[in-house]
């Protein structure tokens, strides 16, 4: 059954029919076109889907769209503004923490939301805060050194 | 998959369009279980019932002698509680270790009850505070001791489709009292446990007795367990190390681990359960002393 659904996506109030059983990272995707998200488990065991509804990181491939009427949700399409990359993204590409990309858009919705609750997480805190999201290529290291470099922790090039 | 998707304002309409839809519909709160056992057919259903937009029933609460979660509480809210850090201690370790915070911020506690896994990490601490859950349904509401609603594996005697639990409540720990989580995993996050536990102590005026000792495990039964035997064992004996590095071998008479393909092997975890014993019994009573 079709439903509608309002919500504001980064910043912009999105009204539109789902199905009651469509699960918001594939509206995110095959409705709304925003295709940053990426599915990598579609299981809530990988991060890949992570979007912020209402300032926290959800994995979208488990939340229900509907389940989101009315709130708040950012995607990584959010973050650039008038063509400038978030620092997030700034620091991701300086430090060389994106390899294949794929788990990149998740893992920076995920550090948004660490550092937007916790500007300066200590190496634990961030640890912990991305822990919801894997990566196979880079070994995470590059990934926490640049929200590190973002927290005001690293050395900016 | 289901063909609906509701959301009632108050707990009388949810369980009004669960009568009305006769075992079809069924209540979803975070969903980060249901949705799975959904997608891969262990479930059915017609219609989700969402009770995340219930004003009221997310409160953690220090109320009339007993600290109350209502049913929307997730585990994000739980471990960052002050109240619930420093009254139920153990109840904070265990739901800051849920998964990853991306579970933790949708992921209610009553859901993880409801889930009736044995190994569940904010049940095991609940069970070992005794708490108690209170469950709405057509006849009215009622308080029901933790330990009463699991029925096995993933299976609750709440009725999901005709029910729904509105509130856990349990006594806060006060002077004297301590408690701690331990668990054990193959990674540090999203791993499920190899073995996980909640310990409950409380000493006497002098802090060299144990006068009360609480203990949860799990996955060493088809349900959440409580080590009775081992609680017995210890209370009444000495606080001191070696008296307790003995006494936690009573476990193994009583808590049966078996050996997981995806876990660990049942010896594994028989070498393993007087270690996460001790560790947990240390932990909580310094947390009594302290």
């Amino acid at each position: 059954m079709k439903r509608k659904l309002e919500m504001d996506v980064n910043g912009k109030r999105i009204v539109l029919e789902v199905e009651a059983s469509a699960m918001l990272v594939d509206v995110l995707r095959d409705q709304l076109g925003l295709t940053g998200t990426k599915v990598g488990c579609r299981e809530g065991e990988c991060g890949a889907c992570t979007v912020l509804v209402d300032g926290m990181a959800v994995n979208s491939c488990l939340v229900p769209a509907l389940k989101v009427r009315g709130r708040r949700v950012e995607t990584i399409e959010g973050l650039a503004s008038e063509g400038q990359l978030h620092p997030l993204q700034e620091a991701f590409v300086e430090r060389g923490a994106v390899q294949c990309g794929y788990c990149t858009p998740g893992m920076i919705m995920a550090a948004k939301a660490l550092l937007d609750k916790n500007p300066h997480p200590n190496r634990e805190e961030t640890k912990s805060g991305l822990s919801g999201n894997l990566c196979r290529c880079t070994g995470y290291s590059k990934i926490i050194e640049a929200v590190e470099q973002v927290a005001g922790f690293g050395e900016v090039e | 998959m289901w063909e609906d998707y509701l959301f009632p304002t108050t707990v009388e309409q949810a369980l009004a369009i669960l009568r009305d839809h006769r075992g079809e519909a069924r209540i979803i709160a975070g969903g980060t279980d249901l949705i799975l056992e959904l997608e891969n057919g262990e479930r059915a259903t017609n219609c989700l019932v969402d009770i995340t937009r219930i004003p009221g029933l997310d409160g953690i609460e220090l109320q009339d002698g007993y600290i109350t979660l209502g049913a929307n509480v997730t585990h994000a809210q739980v471990a960052d509680s002050t109240l619930i850090q420093e009254r139920a201690t153990a109840l904070a370790e265990g739901c800051q270790q849920v998964g990853g915070p991306q579970i933790r911020n949708i992921a209610t506690v009553v859901g993880n009850v409801v889930s009736s896994q044995p190994a569940a990490d904010a049940t095991l601490p609940l069970l070992a505070l005794d708490a108690e859950a209170e469950i709405a349904d057509e006849e009215g509401t009622k308080w029901h001791a933790l330990g009463t609603l699991f029925e096995g594996p993933g299976s609750s005697r709440v009725d999901s489709t005709a029910q729904m639990v509105t509130r856990l409540r349990f006594l806060p720990l006060s002077a004297r009292q301590g408690s701690a989580y331990e668990r054990f995993a193959r990674r540090r996050a999203l791993a499920l446990p190899i073995l996980a536990g909640a310990v409950v102590v409380e000493t006497d005026a002098t802090g060299k007795v144990f006068e009360g000792v609480r203990i949860s495990l799990g996955p060493v039964a088809p349900v959440p367990f409580r080590a009775r035997r081992t609680e017995k064992a210890l209370r009444g004996s000495s606080t001191d190390g070696a008296s307790i590095a003995t006494k936690v071998h009573t476990v193994l008479k009583e808590a049966k681990p078996r050996t997981s393909i995806l876990r660990a092997s049942m010896e594994y975890r028989r070498e393993l359960l007087p270690v996460l014993l001790r560790r947990g019994i240390t932990r909580a009573l310094q947390r009594a002393r302290g």
